[in-house]
């Protein structure tokens, strides 16, 4: 799995969003998957929460950590990923794509300002 | 082993009762169970041979050595066991205090509680102990809203507690249990930095939780200096005394400066850790702060000892009556045994069982930090996972194969793949030597043959679990086969 | 005496290897002005020492009472095979089962213990134990609050009050508005229960013995969404309906009376089942059953990730030692009784309790406070303050029940009468006559 994709933005508590359609899409980097070992769980927040930036957006257990994940941007939430239910393991393989966690509308988009590109992000990671 | 439910034949029962002498009775058709709860039907021998079956699937003190950081896994004398039996002890009903008429008849059990917190108070040096606390988790909730209703009282408005980033899970769980938000605190050379300590101290601090010695078996050397500032913006210093057993006879927690501890009795005094309980955990206050200790309290009366529920500024009940009784009675019986002197001789016992392993482990196992330790020993297998790809975890499971119980591993968190060791006072220097020589030989097979340790264990009825699956398919209970 | 097996030529051998010279250089780390300044305990005492003191203070104790005290905690017989098992040291000296392949035997009796908890109460999953009755009423409690986001919680007032009691205690520095209220019906629910409650923790049978079918009110309070939480005496549900019947979402208890001795208040066993959803919420440990690396069943400790020591302040609770042994006990006695022997202990408890209502009933000026039904456990009025009267009645080697009058000021003349299956006619007969000759 690649360690970050060109055309998200990322969080220091390591969350990505891409902008989609009218919609910002939301998971957890290849970083914190790796971390957190196989997932076995995803507390997904109900639609139409809204959240401020860096708010609490639901909580990802695995077998030895459990980790609470958080809103890269200020919005409300259009769609949580249902497939995570079934099978939590597809972040652990795909977070960027099928691993997606949560989708917001009515975004702010100023927010991206806020976030560190792919190249500063891994530059993050390195020094952890 | 096949479960009871699975061996569960109709008609068959274990156990005999009285055949009725009085009129039989009905329970009212609407109130009665429509389905039945499909308990097992066995006899007495089927009963017996199973759960002696799952017994010898399992490790105790009693089979072997049990190194469990912060666990004091020392040996649980017998006599204790007997003593908790004895009839007139097992068989006492909690309310007879508390009634007209009851008080004399149940004295000798009032008597050896409090004898017991007298023993407790010139342990630790602390003024006044409640032996309500059914666990060290428990005394940490109740020292916790013991700090609480200081501050109330003092008009002080506290929301924060500090803990340092070695704590053990329950202290900052059990202060968040109390409405407390959780500070963590740096290290420096593995002790608290009190330069940090008193940079995060504001009049927002409720108090300190600390351990000593804490969890990487070292004496929080600056003490005097935190106490003291502490004290100053009258934040309370709060004692986890899971690690008591290193300091007994030397140091008292009281003269450390600390306000509040709790003891955990199925460590440090012998009790037995039952596969997870029952334990105690006694607290004990320093003055100022015992007009709050929990309902009710003990007290000489002219008639002899009765029991105080008129305490107005007391947190209240904590627990059902005077704590895990039956578990009281063993510490109280092994504090006699012991004495002054058997104390202090198990404090040295430890802490010499524990610096022998740090030298002797320490030729071929990374030692967290390069100093003497108290009554434990943290490891980090960090090397070994970089050079062979052998995890504290692989460490711990080639172990049992060698017929030991593993230590803890992955804690404290400060420490890459922890291992932390605390041998106890009760091991003989040939059972150490034992382990030394299997942890060479997991160090060997490290080098040559990390295969086998990834493999581990082979030894056991089972192997490596697929904890990953029991997460994700939730199976807690054994769905009934046949249905209402 | 204290099991420190090392000789003068361990020690030795050990410091040389240390490069100390003495145990006392051991402690160089404590700074001189933090060594206690005294240590002043009563010298050790050998085995047959430590027994006699043990059995002069038990001998200072109430000995053959016969006893109609229970109030939550009973008289009740526990086999022989009980303790024999208990005593084997792999179970009573092992730790918590965090290694689970040297385990198995603890894990696997858990699974087996949470299964029968199931099963008695008819909800879905339970815990691997709690502390006791009351912890595990004010965990519910908890549990409601979090999972409805909700602060408010409505108890019955005839749920024990030493619950009711701790209850206070727990959620005296939280967020949480505990209202405590008569709750006979539905119809006592009406305007108690509202969108802002997070859950209605109702006890069965309550604390005067009184069987209820709690279906309506649980029902109301699903209607807002709150919890329902029923606080239940697990020997009666060999024979009256289990929380799962009425609508509980959550069941609880105290399990002493699965084989656990009364031992002067503990330690007792806080059992705790929910319904499939709630298990994420559920506090204190939880066992698995998984297979291994070559397929064979084994059993391990999941959702760890709630607990503290991996959640730490977020934890659904700080529970780490729980009751492990004691529910071993309760599992043990679930299955040398079976479901046949747990009915018959049950309708034993009816018929005796029954019996003695009737004989009490009989007594001139005693009457019975209330209508029933009832399980093993009921009120009677005496024409005097009830204190006095059992004070009495014990110096005799009766224990008559609870006088009221310290839990429930104004009800100074009743008493609260429990009849196990212990009791004999005999045993019930003097009672009633020991009342009668008191007046």
């Amino acid at each position: 799995m690649v360690e970050t994709i060109k055309e998200a933005k990322y969080t220091n508590e390591h969350e990505w969003v891409r902008i989609d359609g009218g919609l910002a899409v939301i998971g957890i980097t290849a970083y914190a998957a790796e971390q957190l070992g196989d997932i076995t769980y995803v507390e997904l927040p109900e639609v139409g929460a809204e959240l401020e930036q860096m708010g609490e957006l639901g909580v990802i257990e695995s077998v030895k950590a459990a980790a609470d994940f958080y809103s890269p941007l200020k919005g409300v939430v259009a769609e949580a990923n249902q497939a995570l239910a079934d099978d939590p393991g597809i972040i652990n393989h795909d977070c960027y794509g099928q691993g997606w966690l949560v989708k917001l509308k009515d975004y702010e988009a100023q927010g991206l300002d806020n976030l560190m590109d792919a190249a500063a992000y891994e530059v993050f990671v390195g020094g952890l | 082993m096949k479960t009871l439910f699975e061996q569960s034949r109709p008609g068959r029962r274990g156990a005999s009762l009285p055949a009725l002498d009085v009129p039989q009775a009905q329970a009212p058709e609407n109130l009665r169970r429509q389905s039945p709860p499909q308990l097992p039907e066995l006899s007495e021998v089927e009963v017996v041979r199973h759960f002696t079956g799952l017994s010898r699937l399992n490790f105790g003190v009693d089979v072997g050595f049990y190194p469990l950081g912060s666990c004091t896994m020392k040996y649980n004398p017998k006599f204790t066991e007997e003593a908790a039996r004895l009839p007139g002890l097992a068989d006492l009903h909690p309310l007879l205090p508390q009634i007209e008429g009851g008080g004399p008849l149940s004295q000798g059990a009032l008597i050896l509680l409090a004898e017991l917190e007298e023993q407790l108070r010139r342990i630790t040096g602390m003024d006044a102990f409640t032996l309500q606390p059914l666990a060290g988790a428990h005394g940490e909730l109740t020292g916790i809203m013991l700090m609480a209703a200081y501050h109330r009282r003092r008009g002080n408005g506290r929301s924060l507690v500090l803990v340092p980033d070695s704590a053990h899970g329950t202290n900052p769980a059990s202060a968040a249990m109390a409405g407390y938000q959780v500070v963590p605190v740096a290290s420096r050379d593995g002790v608290m930095d009190p330069e940090a300590f008193e940079a995060k101290l504001s009049d927002q601090v409720a108090g300190v939780m600390m351990t000593c010695p804490n969890t990487l078996g070292l004496f929080e050397t600056h003490l005097a200096r935190i106490a003291e500032a502490a004290h100053r913006v009258d934040a309370l210093m709060y004692y986890d005394g899971a690690n008591l057993n290193a300091i007994l006879g030397y140091a008292k927690p009281a003269e450390l400066g600390f306000d509040i501890v709790h003891l955990n009795l199925h460590k440090t005094f012998g009790t037995p850790h039952g596969g997870g309980g029952p334990g105690a955990g006694p607290v004990g206050v320093v003055e100022r702060l015992a007009e709050f200790l929990p309902l009710p309290r003990l007290v000489k009366a002219a008639e002899g000892l009765t029991l105080d529920f008129d305490r107005p500024q007391s947190i209240g009940r904590i627990a059902p009556f005077y704590g895990n009784f039956g578990v009281l009675v063993k510490a109280y019986a092994y504090i006699l045994a012991l004495g002054g002197e058997g104390l202090k001789r198990v404090a040295e016992h430890a802490v010499l069982n524990a610096n022998y392993l740090r030298v002797r482990l320490g030729r071929r196992w990374q030692v967290a930090l390069d100093k003497p330790c108290l009554h434990e020993v943290v490891f980090s297998a960090a090397d070994k996972l970089a050079a062979h790809h052998v995890s504290a975890m692989d460490v711990a499971k080639a172990l049992i194969d060698e017929g030991f119980h593993p230590p803890t591993v992955y804690f404290p968190l400060v420490v890459k793949e922890a291992l932390m060791i605390e041998p106890t006072e009760t091991e003989t220097r040939e059972t150490l030597d034992e382990f030394v020589a299997a942890m060479e030989r997991i160090a060997d097979a490290a080098e040559t043959d990390p295969d086998k340790l990834k493999a581990a264990p082979v030894t056991t009825p089972v192997g490596r679990l697929d904890e990953v699956g029991a997460a994700r398919n939730l199976d807690v209970a054994l769905i009934p086969q046949r249905s209402g | 005496m204290d099991f420190i097996p090392h000789t003068d030529q361990d020690r030795r051998a050990m410091l040389a290897e240390i490069g100390l010279g003495s145990l006392a250089e051991l402690f160089e780390s404590i700074p001189p002005e933090l060594r206690a300044r005294s240590w002043d305990l009563a010298p050790g005492l050998s085995e047959p020492e430590v027994s006699r003191r043990l059995q002069e203070l038990a001998g200072l104790n109430a000995r053959g009472l016969t006893c109609f005290l229970g109030a939550g905690f009973y008289d009740h017989f526990i086999p022989a095979a009980v303790d024999a098992l208990l005593s084997r040291g792999e179970f009573y000296t092992a730790y918590t089962p965090y290694q689970a392949e040297t385990s198995q035997g603890t894990l696997q009796s858990i699974y087996e213990y949470q299964t029968a908890i199931c099963r008695l109460t008819g909800l879905e999953a339970a815990n691997a134990s709690l502390y006791d009755g009351g912890t595990a009423l004010f965990e519910a409690a908890m549990m409601a609050v979090r999972r409805t986001r909700r602060s408010r919680l409505v108890v019955g007032a005839s749920v024990n009050p030493i619950y009711r009691a701790m209850l206070r205690t727990y959620t005296a520095n939280l967020d949480v508005e505990v209202v405590e209220a008569e709750v006979l019906d539905q119809g006592s629910l009406d305007g108690l229960i509202d969108d802002k409650t997070a859950g209605l923790i109702l006890q069965n049978p309550d604390f005067f013995g009184r069987v209820h079918d709690l279906g309506p009110c649980f029902a109301r309070a699903a209607e807002h969404k709150a919890l329902a939480i029923m606080s239940c005496y697990p020997l009666a549900l060999g024979l009256f309906k289990s929380p799962g019947e009425m609508g509980a979402d959550i069941a609880l208890g105290e399990g002493q009376s699965l084989g656990l001795p009364l031992s002067f208040g503990g330690p007792y066993l806080g059992f705790m089942a929910v319904k499939k959803d709630l298990i994420r919420t559920l506090p204190g440990r939880v066992v698995g059953r998984t297979v291994d690396d070559r397929g064979r069943v084994g059993y391990c400790l999941t959702l760890q990730t709630r607990e503290q020591h991996i959640r730490r302040e977020k934890a659904t609770s700080n529970i780490c030692t729980n009751q492990a042994l004691c529910a071993l006990a309760a599992l043990i006695y679930l299955s040398l009784l079976g479901e046949a022997g747990l009915r018959e202990v049950a309708e034993l408890n009816l018929a005796k309790a029954a019996y003695a209502r009737q004989r009490l009933a009989a007594v001139p000026g005693l009457r019975l406070v209330d209508e029933g039904p009832w399980f093993n456990e009921f009120r009677v009025e005496l024409p005097q303050e009830s204190e006095p009267v059992v004070a009495r009645l014990l110096e005799k080697g009766l224990a008559a029940g609870l006088p009221l009058g310290r839990y429930y000021p104004g009800q100074e003349r009743n008493l609260l009468v429990a009849v196990t299956e212990k009791r004999t006619r005999a045993e019930i007969d003097r009672l009633a006559e020991s009342l009668e000759g008191l007046r």
